[in-house]
């Protein structure tokens, strides 16, 4: 115990007694109905709060989407233009998700099983992309592969195009979602040990019978949150995707950007109807993520007894 | 987020762990290929995009650069980024406090459900939450009718960007404050009472020394995120140039007028801002490590 805690201590082993023997039973009510009426006063307040910042935002999300009935809402998430963000948004997950899987896995083994000179900078490496600007993010891509950029003239000679285009759109999302998986997965790679691993390799096993029936499944709810964190990002980036996207209706516009295009054009029932889409994306990841948190606090406590 | 980074680490003293591993030789093979990838990756996406800033502000020339920024327009969102960020950031961490404090002291119907929702500005795409707070707070919203006959005005001005920084940096400062509560015994606070302590003294004098690296780092987080953020501020922010126009959108603007000098002296500021919290982040989780080993 240290120094500041101690005198703590001794306060709550006299005070059970000072209690007993100065306090009437009258202050000791008085002092229970006001801290129930404390605790009554915090819930509520507590309750308003995230009412007010949380749940009123989403319900004018829902309000406004149907405000026009069912009808005007289907045509809305039906139209063309939607549905062609919709699948551009769906190629982005598809080619940002398993380049975060693969980044998370390797960076896990190799920070979370190894020490070497150098690890600690990685680490703070990996964090980088939520230190910097949206915005920012997507201006360095443009440094690199818009027509005056770095690479832009050798791009423009091959007749490449990254920005502007699909390939910058896939390349900002990876950018902002990279650290995702791997500060999921690192932490608890390092903290379930070596252990096991070095007993299947002396019992003669091979780096992917290791990796793949010993390492993998003590990670894998940390791998499914991180993959969650980060398809949720990528579905729901704006400001890097809005820098090189160039706004292109029909091939570089993602759900967010089309969101934002028919909300400037006073299109806002479809606007919203198209923001529902991803509102309703956004509960059921929420909800993913309360279950794999189970999953995954359950999965620590066996390892811990065992 | 921070939830699952800390509680792994809090428990095993990395250093000593560290030490001894060392001294091993390394049992495990892939190390090399592991290391490697994970380099190629973060080289490719991450390093080199940010080494072209480098770059260009040495192709640009840094005087150059920085005369950019003598500008008033430049200066005005720079201002006004820095100050409702800093508002954010305090009215986030308050509320954040009060929030944590219910979900960790207080059993009730619905505490679950509150507490997975805390989360939804993590999960919900920023345009999204632009557009709906927009439309909560415009002149005719659900929101904007009743503060207008407050005579408050709060889509268009510094105080919409100030309400769209707060719900982005909400769930930062309950997600840092909430786990170092939890593990606060109840007791403490408990005896205090009964010692004769008012309900301010005890949070000020008991709880308050223990959270404070907790709230100042989720403080610090939200700052952070609300200098860069874009998306929930562009729609309810007006972005009148002098007035309510932020810098991350100064910088898209002048991306699209092709004044890339402009924006990357912009951007480097930003970056410099955030990398600085980010080290201050770094020192302040130490902080709050140790408090916390130190109790356990």
């Amino acid at each position: 115990m240290n120094a500041t805690r101690e005198p703590l201590q001794r306060v709550q082993a006299t005070g059970g007694k000072s209690r007993e023997t100065s306090d009437s039973t009258g202050m000791r009510r008085s002092r229970a109905a006001s801290a129930a009426a404390v605790r009554g006063g915090l819930i509520l307040a507590a309750i308003l709060v995230m009412g007010w910042l949380l749940i009123l935002p989403l319900a004018v999300v829902i309000g406004e989407a149907l405000k026009l009935g069912v009808r005007a809402y289907l045509d809305a998430i039906r139209s063309p233009e939607t549905v062609a963000a919709m699948k551009l948004t769906a190629l982005v997950v598809a080619v940002t998700l398993p380049v975060n899987v693969l980044f998370g896995l390797a960076a896990g083994w190799a920070i979370g099983k190894f020490r070497f000179p150098g690890r600690s900078v990685l680490v703070t490496l990996l964090d980088l992309p939520f230190a910097v600007s949206p915005v920012v993010a997507g201006m360095l891509f443009v440094f690199l592969y818009g027509r005056t950029g770095l690479f832009g003239p050798w791009l423009f000679d091959h007749n490449l195009k990254v920005i502007f285009a699909v390939p910058g759109v896939v390349l900002a999302t990876l950018f902002v979602t990279l650290p995702f998986v791997a500060r999921e997965v690192i932490p608890l790679m390092e903290s379930a040990g070596n252990e096991e691993e070095e007993a299947a390799r002396v019992l003669g096993a091979g780096f992917w019978p290791i990796f793949f029936r010993v390492t993998l499944p003590n990670v894998k709810w940390a791998l499914l949150y991180g993959s969650l964190l980060a398809a949720a990002r990528a579905v729901g980036e704006f400001g890097a995707v809005s820098v090189v996207s160039g706004h292109i209706r029909g091939e570089t516009n993602t759900l967010p950007l089309h969101i934002e295009i028919l909300y400037n054009e006073y299109q806002f029932q479809p606007a919203f109807a198209v923001a529902s889409l991803l509102s309703l994306f956004a509960v059921i990841s929420l909800a993913l993520h309360v279950l794999l948190e189970k999953k995954r606090l359950t999965g620590t406590a066996k390892r811990g007894l065992a | 987020m921070t939830r699952s980074q800390g509680t792994p680490k809090s428990g095993f003293p990395a250093a000593a762990r560290g030490a001894s591993k060392a001294a091993r030789p390394r049992v495990l093979p892939g190390f090399e290929a592991a290391l490697g990838l994970t380099l190629a990756i973060t080289g490719v996406l991450v390093l080199l995009p940010l080494s072209s800033l480098l770059v260009f502000a040495g192709r640009t020339g840094v005087p150059k650069l920085f005369a950019t920024l003598h500008d008033e327009r430049v200066l005005a969102s720079l201002r006004l980024t820095l100050s409702t960020s800093l508002l954010a950031a305090v009215l986030a961490s308050v509320s954040g406090l009060l929030v944590s404090w219910v979900l960790t002291r207080y059993e009730f119907p619905g505490r679950r459900l509150l507490d997975a929702l805390v989360d939804l500005p993590f999960a919900l795409p920023t345009s999204v939450a632009g557009i709906a707070l927009t439309t909560l707070y415009a002149p005719s919203g659900l929101l904007g009718k009743r503060l207008a006959g407050l005579g408050v005005e709060v889509a268009y001005t510094p105080l919409g960007i100030v309400a769209a920084l707060v719900f982005i940096g909400f769930p930062f400062a309950v997600r840092t404050i909430q786990p170092v509560l939890a593990d606060l015994e109840p007791e403490v606070e408990e005896s205090a009472r009964s010692l004769g302590a008012t309900p301010l003294q005890t949070f000020f004098r008991v709880l308050l020394p223990e959270i404070l690296p907790a709230l100042l780092t989720g403080f610090a987080m939200a700052f952070a995120r609300g200098l860069g953020e874009y998306g929930s501020v562009v729609f309810i922010a007006g972005n009148v140039p002098m007035k309510t126009e932020i810098a991350p959108l100064l910088i898209m603007t002048k991306l699209e007028q092709y004044d890339y000098a402009g924006a990357a002296a912009l951007a480097t500021v930003l970056l410099l801002l955030s990398f600085a919290l980010l080290f201050l982040i770094n020192r302040l989780q130490g902080w709050a490590e140790r408090l916390g080993r130190r109790g356990a």
